[in-house]
């Protein structure tokens, strides 16, 4: 495989490659575990919510879409197969295929927005959108208002997280087209997906929370 | 010899490039250590200031300067400004940045541009809460308790907590900049206990920015949404808990503590090192008390928590967690003594603030057992006892590190020397000022003062003019360095080489004032740290 | 950083068994396993979790550092939750509180 004349220089703070890599790595690293910190922080109002009134989460999770989010998740996941893809795309100094499977990812994240938008969109509808438009069915539990809007703070900072995913994936499909990686340096592709699997991650876990809690409807 | 200085100084990070947009866009760690000690200079007396006003309201006992209302907001932003916009950043984000590379023999940390951005994202979020004060100011106090803050407050909270957070996030770079510095950029031979105990106070320190900071960002968001939105989430009325606010605010906040006081630490440690010419007694017993500290610290929060509500069997489990943190504190400080014991102690002024800090630190902490015992917190949690002790550990601690270390390393940093006799007496009146000011604030609290009162039964006057007096001196004292240090720049000895004869990559590789990319040809070490003359035995040179 | 580079066959393996579990999870939400439905849940989503974790984010290939990093941010949320829980376990019900 030729080494990529196009291929961006290391840094000059830095005296190798490797090491350029493996800073990018570890500080990568660090900025999620400050992510998992983030979102860890709705996940104990969640649990702290959950705990106190179990009854407003059944009813509330029994009202999402169990279709559409076990839909979402196959998309998110299948983009983190599309992302991985890109990677190894990247290892093997394929610029084209990196950016060929990181727009899959994309029209893939794509894809989940839209059935969020589609999601929100109905809530609206039902009025379940506390602050903003909050009318329940009648003999709701009083407390809906707070799994409603756990529920959209959560998918809310994850679509968030998502948006800036594809700003960040537009950057490096276009660096890979102009041949800016190599094998011995395409750590920001590498960097790229980690961010994104984070992102599956949180999905992960979002899920069945939110979702899965009384899925047969009691 | 007037030549050569200026050709030194054009050679050094300082000349080179001139101009704004080579400062406001620098990549390099030493201009953007200037620029935040520019920023946060600014920061310190505008919170300063706040102290003044709130000082001379309760020279007398009734409320007769502010309104409440009023007063209520001068101690907000007095507590805001002063704990987000300088004491958290002030050690690491100055010395931190300016020191790191130099110390482990990098040419610069590893996100140089993320770096800069830091800068921007705390001088952004100074710059919204500074917004939220001219408005018309933020009175919730700087622990923005709910449900007042989230429900009913009707100051510019969401301003400030979009302050708070911009800033956080500026600081969580920070932590993630200095992680991947300390694990990856360490010059050959520069193993872990190699290096000076400062490196290891700030590694502790990100660990506790990157783990801690997050969890402050999404609880601020979660308040502006419930202030925008009414969503219920700290509200009783719609089934919200306003402890659970509490919770998430103090599992950063007391984690945040040790943001400020670890790096401070670091500092001693060099300081006492340097001026008893004496290796630091205990090393790896310090290096990993500031690991201990930073995993201790965020099991105890819940002591800010015990008269909330919060369940008794919590409170006495976060009490003896509480206790525990103490240990490697104390560690610390006697460690520190064991290094003076038959050192060569000379007293210029950075050895001044260093052994000011570790007597004052020593009471803040030992005060701080007080308040760790459930029993007694009862009766002093909110009066001036707090008060007192958190002032004790953030200005006799932090400040006075902070102070230490910005005259230890300034000659490094511009190539000019203070004048020692006008910082003796800076630093003589701002401990004098200092314990003035707070001493009698113990009293107050334990005979039952509140705090974030404006106004206060008669019989505690005497000791309020006392803390008003002490807080003018305090105030002079820092005034002082205000001129003479910036005085220095212009009119200092100009320095070179390694004046106080310290050990270290920074003072014995580096030049003074460093050149742009720090050093001329990677550094390898093989000594032990703090290598001062005939202080290791050869095994230990070997093994170290 | 590895330079280990995984055949695409490890990486649609993983796919379909992030497919299958997916699918499970779902499944298992129509059956009411009592207080088991958390754990159930949880224990899927966990595995899931470090499927992606250990192939997708090649942590299984990282040097021990890394995997302390990985391991550093779950470890310091238990903590949250745990201490956390001490405190709503143990509080006197508060009248019109948990339903």
């Amino acid at each position: 495989m030729p080494e990529a004349t196009t291929a961006a220089p290391i840094a000059h703070h830095f005296s190798s490659a490797e090491q350029q890599n493996e800073t990018a790595a570890i500080g990568m690293w660090a900025f999620l575990v400050q992510e998992v910190m983030f979102f860890g922080g709705l996940f104990t109002v969640y649990l702290v919510y959950r705990n106190l009134h179990p009854h407003a989460f059944l009813e509330g999770s029994g009202h999402l879409p169990v279709g559409l989010g076990t839909l979402n998740t196959v998309v998110l996941i299948g983009s983190s197969l599309t992302m991985a893809l890109a990677v190894r795309c990247a290892q093997l100094g394929r610029g084209k295929g990196t950016a060929g499977y990181i727009l899959a990812t994309m029209a893939l994240a794509g894809v989940f927005l839209a059935v969020k938008t589609i999601e929100y969109g109905s809530k609206w509808d039902d009025a379940l959108i506390p602050g903003v438009r909050w009318d329940p069915w009648p003999g709701a539990d009083p407390h809906l208002n707070l799994f409603y809007a756990l529920y959209f703070i959560m998918t809310g900072m994850h679509a968030i997280h998502m948006l800036v995913g594809l700003v960040l994936m537009v950057f490096v499909a276009l660096r890979s087209l102009r041949g800016r990686y190599s094998p011995q340096n395409h750590i920001g592709v590498e960097i790229l997906g980690l961010y994104w699997h984070f992102v599956d991650l949180v999905w992960i876990f979002l899920f069945p929370l939110l979702y899965l809690l009384n899925a047969g409807g009691h | 010899m007037t030549t050569t200085m200026e050709k030194r100084r054009a050679e050094s990070y300082l000349g080179g490039e001139y101009g704004i947009k080579s400062w406001f866009l620098t990549q390099d760690h030493k201009r953007i250590g200037i620029l935040y000690l520019l920023g946060l200079t600014f920061f310190f007396f505008l919170g300063g200031l706040f102290a003044v006003l709130i000082r001379l309201e309760l020279l007398t006992p009734a409320g007769d300067l502010f309104q409440a209302e009023t007063y209520n907001k001068l101690f907000t932003l007095h507590g805001i400004f002063m704990i987000f916009f300088f004491l958290l950043p002030a050690v690491p984000a100055v010395l931190g940045n300016f020191l790191l590379p130099l110390m482990i023999g990098a040419k610069d940390v590893a996100f140089p541009k993320l770096n800069l951005l830091s800068w921007y994202l705390v001088m952004a979020g100074g710059l919204f809460a500074f917004w939220a004060m001219v408005a018309g100011g933020v009175d919730t106090g700087w622990t923005f308790y709910t449900p007042y803050s989230s429900t009913y407050a009707n100051t510019h909270v969401i301003a400030a907590a979009l302050g708070i957070f911009i800033a956080g996030f500026g600081s969580i770079l920070t932590g993630v900049n200095f992680i991947a510095t300390i694990h990856k950029m360490r010059a050959p031979g520069l193993t872990w206990f190699r290096l000076p105990l400062f490196v290891w106070a700030q590694y502790a320190t990100s660990l506790i920015m990157v783990l801690g900071t997050p969890v402050i960002a999404i609880t601020i968001l979660l308040v502006a949404i419930e202030r925008l939105f009414g969503v219920g989430i700290f509200d009783p009325g719609k089934g919200g808990d306003p402890i659970l606010f509490q919770h998430l605010f103090w599992f950063y906040s007391h984690p945040a503590v040790y943001i400020m006081i670890l790096p401070a630490m670091g500092v001693i440690s060099e300081l006492v090192s340097c001026f008893s010419r004496k290796r630091v007694f205990g090393y790896k017993f310090i290096a990993f008390s500031s690991l201990a500290i930073a995993v201790l610290g965020f099991l105890v929060w819940g002591h800010h928590m015990f008269v909330s509500g919060q369940s008794l069997y919590a409170g006495m489990i976060f009490s003896l967690l509480s206790f525990l943190v103490a240990i490697p504190s104390a560690i610390k400080v006697f460690n520190w003594t064991a290094t003076l014991y038959r050192g060569s102690v000379s007293l210029a002024t950075p050895m001044l603030y260093a052994l000011g800090f570790i007597g004052l630190f020593t009471i803040g902490g030992l005060t701080g057992i007080f308040l760790a015992t459930l029993a007694i917190d009862i009766h002093v949690h909110d009066s001036y006892f707090v008060v007192a002790h958190f002032h004790y550990v953030m200005v006799g601690g932090v400040v006075m590190a902070f102070l230490g270390g910005l005259h230890f390393w300034w000659p490094k940093m511009f190539g000019r020397m203070y004048p020692e006799w006008a910082a003796k007496v800076s630093a003589v009146v701002i401990f004098v000022g200092f314990n003035l000011t707070f001493l009698p604030q113990f009293i107050l609290g334990y005979l039952g003062m509140p705090r974030r009162y404006h106004a206060y039964p008669e019989e505690f006057q005497v000791l309020n003019v006392l803390s008003t007096a002490g807080a003018s001196i305090l105030g002079l004292g820092f005034l002082l360095s205000l001129v003479y240090m910036p005085w220095s720049l212009i009119y200092g000895r100009k320095v070179r080489g390694n004046p106080w004869g310290a050990k270290g990559l920074e003072w014995e590789v580096v030049d003074t004032p460093p050149s742009p990319h720090n050093f001329h040809e990677t550094p390898s070490v093989e000594e032990p740290p703090y290598n001062y003359e005939g202080e290791y035995t050869a095994a230990e040179v070997a093994h170290a | 950083m590895s330079d280990h580079v995984l055949p695409i066959r490890s990486y649609l393996n993983v796919f379909f068994a992030l497919m299958l579990l997916t699918a499970l999870t779902t499944a298992a939400a129509f059956v009411d396993f009592g207080s088991f439905n958390d754990v159930i849940a949880m224990a899927i989503a966990g595995t899931k979790a470090g499927l992606v974790i250990a192939i997708f984010m090649h942590v299984k290939y990282q040097s021990p550092l890394i995997r302390i990093f990985a391991v550093a941010g779950f470890a310091w949320l238990l903590i949250f939750f745990v201490l956390i829980l001490t405190d709503y376990q143990a509080r006197l019900p508060v009248p019109g509180w948990g339903s």
